[in-house]
This record gives structure tokens, sequence and C-alpha cells, in this order.
């Protein structure tokens, strides 16, 4: 979320950085990795390994874990920006889904490992402890830091209006992420209509918290401020736009049903013309999906309701006479599918509608950025995408002839493969980083720095550390901050009650 | 057939400290480089085979010394309780693994397929602890009379699996299968979790 870009000029060492001139995941040319000399891949057996982790994230967390199990005596030190753990598990997940927050439990146990360090309220960065202080002092660094910024629309009234606000910023204010802490997203002032530009899960989250009955939410770990504020919120529908049609949406299916199910609100159905109504032919999660759609909820309308609108692109945010500086409507130009395609590219029609609502939210997707000082170390990063250039975790430089390994730089997680997809699919291509490093180590492939040379880690690293005037947070320091907020919960009958800012996190320690 | 002697106290003892197992063989591990991954299962060949959990897991023969190095003192909650099946009512089930390797374990009825495969240390996760919100512990039914025999799965089992990697006719989420007497000898195949790319992939 947050991750390790705490500072936002960071983004101009990625400007001043050359353009990637060519796609990531293109071939792969083997330079580093054939198996490497015996006798080294003999030595390395014994030897001391070191990894850095940037991001403290499920991808970070299930990295180590693979790491862990296929090789104990790796040293790992996992820097967080943040004094607290779990990236988005913590600030990301929504607090109504607190099964999907239940992966912490591997994570904590990955924690307490004995070689592994965790180093909280550490960003990564140059006005911060710099990347470059890492890199003499391992043998490999993960990159998992995430998709710290979001993508933006660019359309006239986005940035000076009030009542526009990120998604992302709006999810991280009532999970309690201290960079969101003073959103204050005005809810009471609305005319009871919000509009969600984008149809991914967060869209769906965003909307799900809109209508979803304090009382319920009360039960949850949402930040108390949000609740308060959500108590006084007068919206009563949300519309959740996107620009292309039903087929294309990213949004899956549980957050679909759940909207469904929610008491007292009701769905608008999309137009048969819109959305398929025999899906017989269609692969069996978008069957599901449309079906899902179209069975809607049993009746509309209720006292709250939501719609999906399809075939929509927004052009401007609008504000009315009375007050310009309030966001008042939106307006969207028709889209309809390019000739060939079943709507996944669109053409515009040049037919408007205006939309009324004084809130809208942007959830297009998020973007990770280069770390500053990464791309003076030669790690290749692909603006465009928004990622850095690796083959499945690897990273590598893009080459006319083909991607080239950089010795000892892994990546996983959002920052590897853009932002999509959930806690499994993380998972799955956190192991695919775990095996590359622990296989690449013991096949004797190039890592950083001379090979046999000792590498100290976190103990030297610390030195430096220690004139930056930060105070490190470790794995037990943590532990206190989770036993007061666990405490501050249970006094209001929640299983936990965050704390919102920095500070408050650092006085438990 | 009885189970074999000690098997029972020997579950019991991974059930209740698996966490402690799972940084103890890491550790073994070190010391005996060969052995990576760690998690070596004895190979069945072609036919299925019984194979009682001392065979699949030769580690605890490791010195006493390293295997009982207690590391770790959170309780693991990503791992149910198997039940103890009664002396003639064990029912069997089949794991085959990414590798081809097939383990059979006597167990008792209600306990899920999640709660078992962990509890033997096969390689699958869990990521919501058992509660139908990932698909991190899909499993494959071999066969498709047998996959007709379990219960439907629900529409949150099914949204899962709407998002499961290499999805099947007969996919199943692991925490979701409860063993009963009608599907003994259920086997059921483990999807890899990873992409598997090798160094030899890029040759």
């Amino acid at each position: 979320m947050k991750s390790i870009l705490k500072h936002t000029h960071i983004r101009s060492a990625a400007r001043r950085g050359q353009r990637v001139p060519y796609a990531c995941n293109g071939r792969f040319i083997n330079t580093l990795h054939q198996t490497g000399d015996s006798q080294v891949a003999a030595q390395r057996a014994d030897a001391p390994f070191r990894l850095a982790i940037i991001g403290s994230g499920p991808s970070g967390f299930y990295t180590a874990y693979r790491v862990q199990s296929k090789l104990p005596t790796a040293r790992i030190d996992m820097y967080e920006a943040l004094p607290v753990p779990f990236g988005l598990v913590r600030f990301g997940v929504a607090p109504d889904h607190p099964e999907v927050k239940f992966c912490i439990n591997k994570f904590d146990e990955v924690a307490r490992h004995p070689n592994f360090t965790y180093i909280g309220n550490t960003p990564i960065g140059s006005e911060s402890l710099p990347f470059s202080s890492l890199l003499p002092n391992y043998n490999a660094i993960l990159l998992s830091y995430g998709a710290s910024k979001d993508k933006t629309l660019n359309l006239p009234g986005e940035s000076t209006l009030s009542g526009i606000h990120s998604a992302r910023a709006f999810v991280g204010w009532y999970n309690g992420l201290p960079e969101h802490r003073d959103l204050n997203p005005d809810l009471e002032g609305s005319d009871g209509r919000a509009v969600v530009i984008g149809q991914g899960n967060v869209a769906l989250d965003v909307a799900r918290i809109l209508l979803t009955g304090v009382d319920e939410l009360r039960k949850t770990d949402i930040t108390e401020y949000a609740l308060e504020a959500l108590s006084k919120s007068k919206v009563k529908e949300v519309e959740v736009v996107g620009r292309r049609g039903p087929l294309q949406a990213a949004f899956t299916i549980k957050e679909v049903r759940e909207l469904m199910t929610l008491p007292s609100v009701g769905f608008e159905p999309v137009p048969h013309s819109i959305i398929p109504q025999d899906t017989s032919a269609l692969p069996r999660a978008k069957k599901r999906l449309m079906d899902t759609i179209n069975k809607g909820t049993k009746s509309y309308p209720l006292e709250k309701n939501w719609k999906l609108s399809f075939f929509n692109s927004p052009t401007a945010f609008l504000s009315s006479p009375e007050n310009s500086d309030q966001l008042s409507h939106i307006r969207f130009e028709k889209t309809a599918p390019a000739e060939g395609t079943n709507g996944d590219s669109v053409i515009r029609t040049g037919e408007h509608r205006d939309v009324s609502a004084s809130l809208a939210f942007r959830s297009i997707g998020y973007k990770s950025e280069p770390i500053s000082g990464m791309i003076e170390a030669g790690i290749p990063f692909d603006e465009k995408k928004g990622i850095v250039c690796n083959t499945f975790g690897r990273v590598a430089r893009p080459t006319p002839d083909g991607d080239v390994q950089v010795p000892g730089m892994y990546t996983a997680g959002w920052v590897r493969r853009g932002p999509t997809g959930v806690i499994a699919s993380t998972m799955m291509d956190a192991f695919d980083a775990g095996d590359n490093i622990v296989n690449d180590w013991l096949n004797g492939v190039e890592f950083m720095g001379k090979e046999g040379e000792v590498k100290m880690g976190w103990e030297a690293v610390k030195r430096e550390h220690l004139g930056l005037g930060l105070k490190a947070v470790h794995w037990n320091d943590w532990d206190k901050i989770d036993k007061a907020e666990k405490e501050r919960g249970a006094k209001i009958g929640k299983e936990r009650e965050k704390f919102g800012t920095e500070q408050e996190m650092m006085a438990i320690v | 057939m009885p189970p074999p002697r000690g098997f029972s106290i020997f579950r019991n003892l991974q059930s209740q400290s698996r966490a402690r197992l799972f940084h103890t063989t890491a550790a073994d591990s070190t010391a005996l480089p060969w052995c990576l991954p760690t998690r070596t299962p004895i190979r069945s060949g072609a036919h299925s085979k019984t194979f009682t959990t001392h065979i699949l897991r030769p580690r605890l023969q490791f010195p006493p010394s390293t295997s009982r190095r207690l590391f770790s003192t959170t309780p693991c909650l990503s791992h149910g309780h198997l039940h103890t099946p009664k002396p003639g009512e064990e029912l069997k089930v089949t794991f085959v693994t990414k590798e081809g390797n097939e383990f059979t374990f006597e167990v008792a009825e209600g306990d899920n397929l999640l709660d078992i495969g962990q509890a033997n240390d096969l390689e699958m996760e869990g990521a919501c602890g058992g509660s139908c919100a990932c698909s991190t512990c899909h499993v494959i039914v071999e066969d498709q009379d047998m996959y007709d025999l379990l219960e439907e799965p629900d529409d949150d089992e099914n949204d899962m699996l709407d998002l499961a990697f290499g999805l099947t006719e007969t996919s199943r989420l692991g925490c979701q299968v409860k063993m009963k007497k009608d599907i003994d000898g259920l086997k059921v195949k483990l999807p890899a979790m990873t992409r598997n790319l090798q160094a030899s992939d890029f040759k």
C-alpha cells in the first residue's frame, strides 16, 4: 500500500532513469542460470545466504516462507516503511473480510523464525535509508513493495473539485492507513449519490462499505473514525461504472454476490441488451458471474440501491453554478464494442450523458514506482506497466536479444506483475520467486558481490540506520502494538482498533 | 485392518506440533543439503500404495537433539485438528502430489482434506485457514464417479474455485471436503502451487 515509497519526489528518479525500450517478459536469455560452477554450488550449500525483502505485504512474507522452507539457513531481513507489517492484508483487505486476513497467522510464524528479522518504520529511499546501503550487505534483494501510486484519469475537474477521491485513499482511510488518516470524505453533505469509476474488486469494496449498515461494520476492525463518518453518511445510491462491458469487468463473483445479499440494498437490473442472457457458452467463471448479475436482488428498488453501468467512459467532472468547488455531475461518453470484439476494446460513440453525484471514487488501478536509487542500481523499471522488469520473478533487463537477468535481484507481488489478483495469485508468484532464489543460489548462479564474500545484512545496515534517527521496529515491538490494538478493540467490542497514525504506533514501542 | 503400531501417537504428535516440525525440518536440511527440497516424498511408482506416516516422514529419524529444537512458541492456527479414527472405522484417502507421488492416509470420518494434507505436511496451503475464502487448498478429484458422490459445492466454494489456477471439472476446495464412509478410498491430486519454472525451462 504505502509501501516503502514515503516521498513522492522519488518519482523523479524514474524520470531521470532511462526509459525501458523493450517490453518486460520478453524472451529470456539464460546468461546467469546455467547450472553454474559445481564447486561454487557446493560451497554455497553451507554458506550463509542473506536476503533483504523490501515490503512486508503478502508477497514478501510468502516468498520468505518459501525460502525458509527450502533454505532454512537463509538469513532474511524484511524492511517496511511503516511500523506495522502485512501491507495490503492490513490496509487493503476489506474489514468485513476477516477470513482473508487469516494468512497473517502464517506470516507471524515466518517472522518468528530465528533467521528472520523484521525492520519496520524504515522506508527505503533517498531521504531515509538509501537503497544503496542495502546493496553491499546482501546476496540478494527481493522487491515486494507493492503498488503505491494511483492511476489517474486526467480529466477536467478531477484535481480541482471536492468530492472526488481515489478509491485507494478511501480504502486506506477506513482501514487506518496513516497516509490517509485525514481524508475525511464528505459523506454527509452528499446528495445521496456516489459514483465509483472502475469495475474491479476495490470498486465493489468501496460500494459495499458505503452501502453496508454501520451496525454490521461495527463488528469488524474498521476504524472508529470511519465508522462515525459512515454512520452519518447520506449515500443511498451507488453507481459503479465501467468503460467496457460486463464480460470485461475485473471484479470477482464473491464481491458481487455480497452486494446482492446486503440487507435493504437493491440492485438495478442491467438492461438485457448489455449483458448476455444466454450464458451457456461462456467459460465457467464468466458464466457464473453473468448469472449472478442477471439474477440481481430479490427486489428493487429498496432503501439503498446500487447499479452497474457498462460502456461509459468519463470525460469531465462538473460542478453546479451554485457551488463551483463541489462536484455535482460527471459527464460520461457512451462507448460501444469495437467491431469484431465482444467489448475487449471499445470505441467512443459521441453520445454523452451526465450523471449527478456529489461523491466520486476513482478506482482504475494502482501503479508501482521505482524506489529512489533502484534505477541507478541497474534495476530496469517498465514505467508504462508500472512494474519492475522481470522474468518469473527474476529481475531481468530487456535487451534487443532478450531479457538478461540482474544478479541477486528478485521481485514478487504487485510490483512484479501489476496490481491484480487475489491472495492465492500473490502466493503463487511469491512461491515462484522463492523457488527461483533458492534454485539460483544452490546452482551457483551469480548473486550480488564477490563469490564467498560474507554479507552482514541488518547487522551492518543497522550502523547506518542509527545515524538516520529512525527507531527500527522489530517483531517484539509489533507484538506490543498488536496487543495494544487488540485491547483498544476489546473495550468497544471489536477484534482490533487500529492506531491511525505512526506517532500512536511508535508511542507503544 | 488396524492402524500400524504407533500410528496414532505419531499423528497426534504431528498435529500438535506442526509449527515446530516445520522449523525443525528446515534446520535439519541445512546439514543435509542433498535432501533439498525438504519435502522429499518416497516415490510410490505407478501403483497406488498405502503409506503409513512413518514411511512418509523419514525426517523424524533425525537425531532428537535437532528435531526437538523449539524455535516457535506460537500455536499454529492454520491447520485443524485431526480426529483419531476408531479401530475398524478408518477411511482411506490418497493424495497425489504434483510430482506424481501417492500417499494414502487412514483418517477419521469428518476430517477435511486440508487438515489431513497439512497434518501430514503435504504441500497444501490454507491461506484463509479453511474458511472458504481463498483457493489455495484446491484439489482435483481423480475419479468422476467419486466426485459425483461428494456433496455439491455451495456458491461460496464455487466462487472461490472460479479463481483457482488450473481449474478442472472435478476441482474442489480441500477445506470443504469432509471424509465420510461413502467416499472411502477417495483420491485427489494436488495442483502445482507454483508455475514450476526451473532453470531448465529457460534453456
